[in-house]
This record gives structure tokens, C-alpha cells and sequence, in this order.
């Protein structure tokens, strides 16, 4: 079997990326705090479930998932399925390109919720809030926002717009939700922006956008490429806002109602 | 086992309906898939575990020392060697720094020789890695002293709009691209866990208002620094 074979390889890549990580970690463990690690025999088995668990995780994505992701994102762009069947005059419009961003939607949802960076912070979100914030609730309101930011994002490649009004309008709009938004959800929903765009999302994000920009036409590859893991990590934020402004609408009108009876 | 199972259902669905009825062709390994898709729950599943009995206690372990031992020095020495050490090594950024190379030779910022564009490459990835060093210093002394992240980040978001008027315009979408791409899996969980031990150890902060924003600033500096390095190079 192809992949089991393919195990140690992958282990020893993942333990050489993790080496600065854990040289310094244990570095000024042992030489600035030097107290020993609470635990320590805890925290070291703990460790190597990590490290297992990326590399499985990794495996069985590069074997299965991203070759199927990358082969139907460059079908999804290809001219020949956008066109038909029968060939169409004219150049393609930007609405003929409906499926993509249906694609890049639904494929932004469903990564971002598999995405074990953002599955950590949500249940840190969870402890530090003491049950407030919930694991689920948090990771749909940025996978959401994944979702629409690449879509949006596919939308830009494909018209060719300039990717720093969108970026911009997008901090505008962070900043006056900014004022409105709960205090206490302000820095973690700053934070989903960062942790959204990794393992799973960035590999099937990147080729939907070099499919992209490969076979629009008048798109260059190496400069329309690029971009879409800049709205991947910018619509969250808002999302996020978004999310607690509703909860906490939704929670008010509850309590105004319970006051009226 | 089951959570992590139903995780992926989702990606899963995506994939059999975009192949089903939009593409209409089956994929021609369905075994292979399955198989792989398994290895992905068992591998999530770990990682989960690990991350409760190893990562998070690591990370505010080690906040909590610091914060005992009361020297900012090595606080901010931690913060930053934290940052610069994850971020230099991380794969996904080794590969955007090539691609950006031939970006800019492409647009004749630089010669069209592989010494330049290997120099390009490195100093884009020393770039980023430098700015995500000195974002979780910047985060770090913010939970010290109790700046205000709001501010911050939109002081940040200024600078940004203001750099991106002035660099050349190939560089603009790896730049943006850079903020998304820094901050890995294990990166993640260990600055969460810090910021949300050093919020816990000094009293007077919120783990919630102040332990969380590390990773914003750890996002939004390397636009800048890439921005800069571009007008620069």
C-alpha cells in the first residue's frame, strides 16, 4: 500500500519543520526559565500525538483529497465547461463562471471547518469564555466568512479588478465594526483571520486560483494568482464580528420580549 | 473519532456533488480515496488529543514562568525567536517566496538570473519571517501594558493603505497573500496558548480581551514589511 510506505518520509519532513519550534521551546526551557516542564512526560506524549497526527492528517490529504481538488478546480475554470458543449461566440462574460464560485464557496466552507488550526482556537475560545462562545458557532462564522471572502475573491480574478480596493474596503468595513462589536469578541475575531488560511485551505485555494487565473483570459497566472488567501483571511473577521453583533441583537430582543410579558 | 468524521463530511459532500452532477465524471480511485480520507480522521483525531495533553500546556506553562520570573528581556527574546523561528522554516512560505521571485523577474524588478532571483526569494522569506518576530513582540508588550488592539490594528491597516500606494504593483497580491500564509498549525495553538497564559498570570487582564490578538498582528505585519521590502529591492 502506497501510502503506508509513504509514512516515514512524511513523519521525518514534519518533525525537520517542527525542529525550530521545539529547539525553541525545550531552549529556554532548559536554559532561561530552567525550572523543568510540569508534566513533562505528558506534554513530550502529547507532542508526538501531534506530530502523528499532522502526518496522517497531511498523508491522507496528498494522497486523496488535494489531487481531486486540484484536478477539479482546473476542470471548473477549463474554457471547454464553461463554454458547453457547442462552441460560443464572444468573449465569456463574468456570470458564465457561476459554478466557480459556487465551487470556491462550498470548497472555502468545508475546508475551513476541517482545518485543525482553527478547530485549537475555538476550543480555547470556548475555555477562555467559559462556555460563551461556542466551538461549533465560532467555526461556522468563520468558515462562512472563507467562504464568501474566496468566492468574492474567484469574482475579482475573473473580472480583474485591482485586489487592493477590495482589501481596502474590507478594512474599512472591520474598522467601523470595530465600534459596534462586543468588546470581548474584538482581538479573537482579529485573530481568525490568521488562523483560517492553513493546512487544508492554502493547497486547494492556491490551485483554484492558478486555475483560474491560467485560463480567464488576459489573466496572468503570476500576478492574478495570487490574492484569494488574502480575502480568505480578511472576510472572517467581519464574519466574526458579524456574528456576535447578531447574538448579542438576537439576545436583547429575547430579554426586551421577556420584560414586555 | 466521530468529530473528526463529521468534520470532513463536509468536504466530502462538496466533492462528490461538484463530481456527481456538475462535472458528471466519477473519480476513477474511489478506494484510494477512502482510504486517504480515513488517514485524515485518524490523523485529526491525534492531533486534537495532542494538542490538549502537549501544546496548550507547553505554551501557558511557559507564559506563566515568564511571567513569574518578571524579566521582559527574555520575555520579549521568547516572543521573538517564537516568532521568527516558526515562520522562517514553514513550507508554504518557502514556496510563495519562489513563486514571488518569478513574479518579479517577470515584471523586471530584479535580472532574470537565478542568483538573483534565489536572493530575492531568501530575502522575502527573511523579510516575512523578521516581521512575524517583531508582530508577536508588539502583541506580547501590548498584553504588558495594556494598549488598546483596536487602535493598533487599525494604525496597522493605515500604514498598510499608505505602502501599497507606493509599491510597484506585482508585488501587491503576494504581499496580502503573506499575512494568510505565515501562521501554521503548530505555530497557532502554541502563540494562542501564550497570549492566553501571559493574560492569565498578570492580574487585571482578560484572558478573553487581552489573551486573543497575536495572530492579528502576526497577519497584518508582514503585509507591511513585504510592501516595504518591494519599494525597497
Amino acid at each position: 500500500m502506497g501510502l503506508i510506505s509513504e509514512f516515514p518520509g512524511l513523519f521525518l519532513e514534519t518533525l525537520l519543520d517542527v525542529f525550530p519550534i521545539a529547539a525553541i521551546i525545550f531552549g529556554f526551557q532548559f536554559f532561561v526559565i530552567r525550572k523543568p516542564v510540569p508534566n513533562l512526560k505528558r506534554v513530550l506524549i502529547g507532542l508526538f500525538y501531534v506530530l502523528i497526527g499532522i502526518t496522517l492528517f497531511l498523508l491522507g490529504l496528498e494522497q486523496a483529497l488535494f489531487p481531486l481538488g486540484r484536478l477539479m478546480a482546473a476542470q471548473l475554470t477549463d474554457p471547454a465547461f464553461i463554454y458547453g458543449v457547442q462552441a460560443v461566440t464572444g468573449p465569456l462574460r463574468w456570470q458564465d463562471y457561476i459554478w466557480v464560485y459556487l465551487f470556491a464557496f462550498s470548497i472555502g466552507l468545508s475546508t475551513t471547518l476541517a482545518e485543525p488550526a482553527l478547530i485549537a482556537v475555538a476550543i480555547k475560545a470556548n475555555e477562555v469564555s467559559a462556555g460563551a462562545i461556542g466551538i461549533m458557532g465560532l467555526r461556522i462564522a468563520v468558515a462562512l466568512g472563507v467562504a464568501f471572502g474566496i468566492a468574492l475573491g474567484s469574482f475579482r480574478i475573473v473580472t480583474g479588478t485591482p485586489l487592493h480596493y477590495y482589501i481596502i474596503a474590507g478594512y474599512v468595513v472591520v474598522i467601523i465594526q470595530t465600534f459596534f462589536a462586543p468588546k470581548i469578541i474584538v482581538p479573537l475575531a482579529y485573530d481568525s483571520g490568521g488562523v483560517t488560511t492553513s493546512t487544508v485551505t492554502v493547497p486547494l485555494v492556491a490551485a483554484l486560483g492558478l486555475g483560474l487565473a491560467e485560463t480567464v483570459p488576459g489573466r496572468s497566472p503570476l500576478i492574478d494568482g495570487f490574492g484569494l488567501i488574502a480575502f480568505a483571511s480578511l472576510f472572517p473577521m467581519i464574519s466574526v464580528m458579524a456574528y456576535a453583533q447578531l447574538s448579542e441583537f438576537w439576545a436583547e430582543r429575547e430579554k426586551k420580549k421577556h420584560h414586555d410579558d | 473519532m466521530t468529530e473528526s468524521l463529521r468534520d470532513l463530511a463536509p468536504i466530502i459532500l462538496v466533492i462528490a456533488f461538484f463530481q456527481i452532477f456538475v462535472l458528471q465524471q466519477p473519480p476513477d480511485n474511489v478506494v484510494g480515496l477512502l482510504v486517504g480520507t480515513l488517514f485524515v480522521v485518524i490523523g485529526l483525531t491525534f492531533f486534537v488529543y495532542g494538542l490538549e495533553m502537549g501544546l496548550f500546556p507547553i505554551g501557558e506553562s511557559m507564559a506563566n514562568a515568564f511571567a513569574r520570573k518578571g524579566s521582559i528581556f527574555w520575555l520579549l527574546t521568547f516572543a521573538f525567536a517564537l516568532g521568527f523561528g516558526t515562520t522562517v522554516a514553514e513550507p508554504a512560505l518557502i514556496a510563495i517566496s519562489e513563486e514571488a521571485s518569478e513574479v518579479a523577474a517577470g515584471a523586471g524588478l530584479i535580472k532574470l538570473s537565478d542568483d538573483a532571483m534565489e536572493s530575492y526569494a531568501n530575502g522575502l522569506r527573511y523579510t516575512v519571517a523578521l516581521s512575524v518576530g517583531v508582530a508577536i513582540v508588539i502583541g506580547v508588550l501590548r498584553i504588558l501594558m495594556n494598549w488598546s488592539i483596536h487602535y493598533m490594528i487599525m494604525t496597522g491597516y493605515i500604514i498598510v493603505v499608505i505602502v501599497t500606494a507606493f509599491a510597484p504593483e506585482e508585488i501587491i497580491g503576494i504581499a496580502y497573500d503573506s499575512g494568510g500564509v505565515t501562521t501554521s498549525t503548530i505555530t497557532v495553538p502554541l502563540v494562542t496558548a501564550l497570549g492566553i497564559g501571559l493574560a492569565s498570570s498578570i492580574s487585571g487582564r482578560n484572558p478573553m480581551v487581552d489573551g486573543f490578538g497575536l495572530i492579528a498582528f502576526a497577519s497584518l505585519m508582514p503585509i507591511i514589511f513585504v510592501l516595504i521590502y518591494g519599494i525597497l529591492i
